[in-house]
């Protein structure tokens, strides 16, 4: 069994090494793609989870709350009694954002001066907490515009400057500078190894199948099972490489931090790949050209992109996409690479994860190698 | 030449429907050792499919069918050891050399790394492909392109041989070429089961089977089918190969009208 493996092996890196314009492939596009993304990519983002916090119960600071409510940008999820509850939520993850308007806004505001409305946002846990807090500091710029302009013309004298000032709390930052080209590397990382997994796979067994060596090799011992390990292993060395290199690249040109531990991106990156051959496998087995393969894998590949949460938060989808999203491996795979990335969080926090990237790529292996046997009749 | 019950081709009664289609309409017929059995029929008429049931690549629906010895659809693995095949299509990589493409055929079957030299030498040799070793695939002409693959197909020495149409597009010199190989096999105890187009070709098999719609329609020598022909009514009275095969498809596809409207 293994020597057959092996000569398979052999054959398969003859191939690669030959295909010269394959190297190229492999690294220029997603060296490109990385840079597009690091540079021109911003989202808009709706329904933020918000917990916010009036301690002021002032007509001014409830004026502010519902610029927010009605902003469609944030919704409210959770109630607030205390300081205390905002927090807990924003560590807990339940909502992306807290907003505290403290006691003694309006009085500040009526005088004139500048008065401070206090946001706390999980900086590491998705892009929504900057664009977010762009919203935050929007919203709140535009309240204080229209309140110094009312109280002009109520007072008929301008009484300085009121302004509505958004300070961060610090505390829960991972990402300080809110640099979102951080946010992105890992992102990229994890989009461009699916997308060349899935194809490289699903095209070089379609290409067996269509030229007709599948059929050659299927009449010696070979297994059925041995050819798809021959034949998927290199890929998974060239999604390991890619993974890296694309990795090395971000951590150099964007200064990414790495602060996990690198056997645990390991590990989730290996369950990763395993689920993307198998996705790749599985087209292969509903194939039979080339031109076939390459408009499914469209097909696939674009809904687990935008189900991913890379571009598009989650939890601003419908509920029944919310739903659909945890079958989707990227999903997943984005949480680890982030957390393990800029968070520097372990196993202990990630295994859920794990777990769920572990259980999507044995269900797809098992369902795609006994789809595979059935393609051969 | 005939065939007794263990001979190392023996199909009994087989079938195969895709749907409610049936290609493979109850054929029954054996290959001794050392023969060449040709297959003829018309496009459509189910040699390929009778031909990939017996290497184990397609399951039939009912029927038997022995190959060295074991039932194919029993044990279809034990059956790929023990024999060569030759796709309709040609189907070695071209992107590998001949050695490679060899060597990676020799490899999968198991052949040693101890005797994969001598195998390589052997199926070189006997393909007639010295020193073309180091080409790539991609620039061999058709021909040779051919005999590779039929030396990839021996490199293990099976015991019996499946050729689907292997000479179809290859010129004549490198086609009667091909059929001095074939017959040097058979002459070492190789039973060759191969598809033609070609009426010249049919002659130069031991026996042929006529196929048409699915059944056996004519069984035997090249002689004993013409002479069929004849007794069947060929308009010509010493009908060619290719007089007989075209009367005997005909009423066989008539009668086969006349049955299923
Ligand atoms: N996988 C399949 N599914 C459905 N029908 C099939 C399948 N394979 C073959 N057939 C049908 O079975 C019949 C016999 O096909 P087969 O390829 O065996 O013919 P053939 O004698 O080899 O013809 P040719 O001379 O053109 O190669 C044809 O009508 C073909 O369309
Ligand atoms: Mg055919």
């Amino acid at each position: 069994m293994f020597g057959r493996i092996f000569h398979l092996l052999v054959k398969e890196f003859l191939q690669m090494k030959r295909d010269k314009s394959a190297r190229f492939r492999l690294l220029v596009p997603p060296v490109i793609q990385m840079l597009l993304f690091g540079y021109a990519a911003t989202f808009e983002v709706f329904n933020v989870s918000t917990a916010i916090l009036d301690l002021d119960r002032s007509q001014e600071s409830r004026a502010l709350t519902d610029a927010f409510v009605h902003s469609s940008r944030f919704r409210i999820a959770v109630p607030a009694a205390s300081e205390r509850d905002v927090r807990d939520a924003v560590e807990r993850s339940d909502v992306q954002v807290g907003i505290v308007i403290p006691a003694g806004f309006a009085e500040l505001l009526k005088k004139g001066r500048t008065s401070p409305v206090q946001a706390l946002v999980d900086g590491t846990n998705s892009n929504t907490a900057l664009i977010a807090l762009g919203y935050v500091g929007q919203i709140a710029g535009s309240f204080g515009q229209d309140y110094a302009r009312n109280l002009a013309e109520r007072t008929g004298r301008a009484l300085g400057r009121p302004m509505v000032s958004v300070g961060l709390e610090e505390r829960y930052w991972y990402n300080p500078n809110l640099n979102s080209r951080w946010f992105f590397v890992p992102g990229v990382i994890g989009t461009l190894a699916l997308i060349t997994i899935v194809n490289l796979t699903a095209f070089a067994i379609v290409r067996e199948r269509e030229v007709g060596t599948l059929e050659q090799i299927l009449v010696t011992p070979l297994r059925p099972v041995e050819f798809i390990i021959g034949k998927t292993l290199p890929f998974f060395l060239i999604g390991l490489l890619e993974v890296s290199i694309v990795a090395g690249f971000g951590m150099a040109w964007f200064h990414v931090p790495f602060r996990g531990n690198p056997l645990v991106l390991l590990l989730g990156t290996c369950l990763f790949l395993l689920a993307a051959l198998a996705i790749g496998l599985l087209i292969s087995t509903v194939c039979t050209t080339q031109q076939q393969a390459f408009s499914s894998n469209f097909f696939v590949l674009n809904p687990m992109f935008i189900l991913s949460g890379f571009s598009f938060p989650i939890p601003s989808m419908p509920q029944a996409l919310q739903w659909l999203t945890y079958a989707d491996p990227l999903r997943y795979y984005l949480v680890i690479i982030r957390a393990t990335f800029l968070k520097g969080v372990g196993l202990d926090a990630l295994w859920p994860q794990m777990l769920a990237l572990a259980a999507i790529a044995l269900g797809l292996l098992t369902v795609a190698v006994l789809r595979f046997r059935k393609s051969l009749d | 030449m005939t065939a007794a019950p263990d001979a190392p081709i023996v199909v009994a009664g087989l079938v195969k429907r895709f749907g409610s289609f049936a290609a493979l309409d109850g054929v029954s017929f054996a290959v001794a050792r050392g023969e060449i059995m040709g297959f003829l029929g018309p496009n459509g008429a189910g040699k390929s499919t009778l031909i990939r049931i017996l290497c184990g690549l397609l399951h039939p629906s009912a029927g038997h069918a022995r190959v060295a010895g074991i039932d194919v659809a029993a044990d279809p693995e034990a059956v790929r050891r023990r024999i060569g095949y030759m796709s309709q299509k040609f189907s070695l990589y071209d992107d590998l050399s001949v050695a490679e493409n060899l060597r990676f055929f020799g490899g999968i079957y198991g052949v040693s790394r101890d005797d994969m030299a001598a195998r390589l030498r052997y199926a070189i040799d006997m393909a007639g492909l010295s020193g073309r070793e180091e080409s790539l695939v991609a620039t061999l002409a058709g021909g040779w392109k051919q005999r590779l693959a039929l030396g990839a197909a021996i490199l293990h020495r099976p015991p019996v041989l499946f050729l689907d149409e292997p000479t179809s597009g290859v010129d004549p010199e490198s086609r009667r070429r091909f059929w001095d190989l074939i017959h040097t096999l058979a002459a070492d105890g190789v039973s060759v089961l191969v598809s033609t187009h070609y009426m010249d070709e049919a002659e130069y098999c031991h026996r042929i089977a006529l196929i048409s719609g699915g059944r056996l329609i004519a069984l035997g020598t090249p002689r004993e089918i013409k002479r069929q022909a004849r007794d069947a009514g060929a308009r010509a009275a010493e009908p060619t190969m290719e007089d007989s095969f075209v009367s005997l498809v005909g009423k066989a596809t008539a009668a086969q009208r006349a049955e299923r409207p």
